[in-house]
């Protein structure tokens, strides 16, 4: 059961194309966009025509697209990202200021999805067409029918404004002291968490219910109960795991989807992570910061695919030998 | 992704749409359901059942889908003649009709400048639509090509293609679609204006980022397919690479293409929703269903009905298109017997 070494390095040795491939798509969208990235400086009338030229001259965007593209790259490589033209400091530190906070919402959702989709899936599973089953059925359609912008906004119209529990606001300087500190910060983490998990559990549940509905009709499922296996043994130790193996490859493929959401959860209780920081520097003509986080956003799906290979593997150790 | 795991996780990923398609496998004819369907003793005597009126019979089945296809005809025609009827101004400003809850005189009531909203939700409906229905062909466009190249042909081409559908499932594409709309926003409002420009880059990227579901359905259909008895035959018969395709392959393809493509309109209606509902979608002056709940979401407290209609509107347009699909899954699938 353990994990080559060898399966993990290649891994990540094929994530690497695909994150090259990324920075090919997103340094053509730039370079395709007409106009300068940079024109606030450059077509500022204020800024005689010779420095703009020197200016143009010292940011080399006269050279050729191939040129510019792997200067480009190797700058992000070296996490030299460039300088917010809104907030007047480096792009990687405002980045790195506001990447844990979405991390920690975003992860956080996903764990609850997890608590959620995984037991109501086995259920429904373990019983299909029974009235569990079509409840479950009916609000998964319900759940992923519902945008996360409307869910955020009935949230904060049932628990801030009729009965005034949760701040619909996300302050990043909580003032209270000790034990109050972690409540506040609780309280005002539930509900952009239960947006996002609420979305992800009802796809989840689906898959989940699926896959389980394949497995528990599989002979070594009636080998285990005829064997006399407790229920539970038979559900959680032959069925979950082998449930788990499609679900890990779907749920790789919701990740980009799951940043989607993040960038919507965010901007709807001011969460000051990356999302909103996208959003804000979109309104505000940032291109620095726009380019960098869509690119962490890039690395970070990227990340989480490995992450799903690796998982992939664990769950079904024929993959990591073929 | 390595040509082995790749194709393992394609595969899977086709298995696993058993949630969303379980159209893999062998595909018998579409027609060839109807033999089995407990009636073919009486079939020498009853009427032939066309191939329409079998889906119809198999939809009917689905309650729910039934259900959702009523009430998205509704919302369709009344976004459609609803204008003609509801004849009041969708930029009617007045000040004297200010955030007025839902009364005879303007049954969803007003906006923060007095506008109508039952006249903005009802052109906003027609946005919506108009959004998701050309999203939704150009994924399916793309897609089948693309599938149906790669499903053709073997080797090179088609492990380039899977591996451009791979690399376009994993980018972040809210992030992108913002990025590509900040960039191209204004270059292409000059040329086409205002409205005609957000509509068609709406549109283009949108079904841009959604064809790719697509293809891996067509080209897993064109791999089974093309080994098939019936297209062997046509290949003896001296049909050309072209006419295989068009006339025996693709038809046969068909019936997952359909099912994603329904589910398409619904994902395109929430990505515009989306966008407009950020701000970066259509411009202030056009209402569309996401910039309404934008507009609205600053006047939560005492507006609520301004956000809840539109939002419920999105959500029921949505919830009876997925439905509409899970129904044409059903009906569509040859092998599932009619009871």
């Amino acid at each position: 059961m353990t994990l080559s070494g060898t399966y993990i390095l290649r891994r990540v040795l094929i994530a690497l194309p695909s994150l090259l491939g990324i920075s090919v798509v997103l340094f053509t969208v730039l370079a395709l966009a007409p106009g300068d990235p940079f024109g606030d400086i450059v077509s500022n009338p204020n800024i005689p025509a010779e420095v703009a030229a020197n200016l143009r001259k010292k940011f080399g965007m006269d050279d050729p697209v191939m040129v510019r593209y792997f200067r480009w790259l190797l700058a992000m490589l070296q996490g030299d990202w460039g300088f917010s033209f809104a907030s007047r400091i480096d792009v990687d530190t405002l980045i790195l200021q506001r990447l844990p906070t979405t991390l920690l919402v975003v992860g956080s959702s996903q764990i609850l999805a997890l608590l959620i989709a995984l037991p109501v899936g086995v259920y429904a599973a373990t019983r299909p067409y029974s009235l569990f089953d079509q409840i479950a059925n009916t609000l998964t359609f319900v759940g992923f029918s519902l945008p996360t912008f409307f869910t955020g906004l009935m949230l904060i119209l049932v628990f801030s404004i009729q009965l005034d529990w949760l701040p619909f606001v996300y302050r990043a300087d909580i003032t209270s002291t000790g034990w109050h500190f972690y409540w506040d910060h609780l309280k005002q983490t539930i509900m952009p968490v239960t947006v996002l998990a609420l979305f992800q559990a009802a796809s989840w549940t689906r898959y989940v219910r699926s896959a389980a509905l394949d497995v528990v009709k599989l002979d070594y499922v009636t080998t285990a109960r005829s064997k006399g296996l407790k229920e539970s043994v038979v559900v959680l130790k032959h069925v979950v795991r082998n449930a788990m193996i499609p679900v890990v490859t779907l749920v790789a493929l919701q990740v980009p989807a799951i940043f989607g959401g993040a960038i919507v959860t965010e901007q709807i209780f001011r969460v000051p992570g990356i999302g909103s920081l996208l959003i804000s520097a979109i309104l505000a003509n940032d291109t620095p910061v726009i380019m960098a986080v869509t690119f962490v956003f890039s690395c970070l799906v990227i990340f989480f695919n490995l992450l799903a290979d690796i998982l992939y593997a664990w769950l079904d150790p024929r993959i990591a030998l073929s | 992704m390595t040509a082995s795991s790749n194709s393992v996780r394609a595969e899977l990923v086709e298995a696993s749409s058993s949630a969303t398609d379980p159209s893999t496998g062998s595909e018998p004819r579409p027609g060839e359901g109807r033999g089995r369907t407990g009636e073919s003793d009486s079939a020498a005597r009853a009427k032939p059942i066309s191939l329409a009126q079998d889906i119809w019979r198999r939809f009917k089945r689905h309650r729910l889908a039934l259900v959702g296809m009523v009430i998205l005809l509704i919302i369709v025609i009344g976004v459609i003649i609803g204008p003609w009827l509801w004849t009041v101004p969708i930029n009617e400003i007045d000040f004297g009709a200010r955030l007025k809850p839902p009364s005879l005189k303007h049954p969803f009531g007003t906006d923060d400048l007095g506008q109508d909203l039952l006249a903005r939700m009802l052109y906003g409906g027609r946005i919506s639509m108009a959004v998701g229905l050309a999203a939704m062909f150009i994924a399916i466009v793309v897609g089948t090509i693309i599938g149906a190249v790669a499903g053709m042909s073997r080797g090179f081409i088609d492990t380039a293609l899977m591996w451009l559908t791979d690399l376009f499932l994993s980018l972040p594409q809210l992030p992108l679609l913002l990025l590509i709309i900040y960039l191209f926003r204004d270059s292409l409002k000059k040329i086409v204006g205002p409205e005609v420009g957000v509509f068609v880059m709406v549109v283009i990227v949108i079904g841009g980022f959604r064809w790719m579901p697509v293809a891996r359905l067509v080209r897993a259909q064109f791999l089974s397919l093309r080994e098939k008895e019936f297209v062997e035959a046509a290949r003896a018969l001296g049909a050309s690479r072209t006419r295989q395709v068009v006339r025996h392959i693709l038809p046969n393809a068909l019936g997952p293409v359909i099912v994603a493509g329904t589910i398409d309109v619904a994902a395109a209606i929430i990505a515009e929703s989306t966008l407009s509902f950020l701000g970066l979608g259509f411009p202030p002056d056009i209402p569309t269903w996401g910039r309404m709940l934008f507009d609205a979401k600053d006047y939560l407290d005492i507006a609520p009905y301004w956000a809840l209609f539109p939002g419920m509107l999105i959500f029921l347009t949505v919830l009876s298109i997925n439905y509409i699909g899970d129904g044409l899954r059903d009906a569509l699938d040859p092998r599932r017997v009619l009871g």
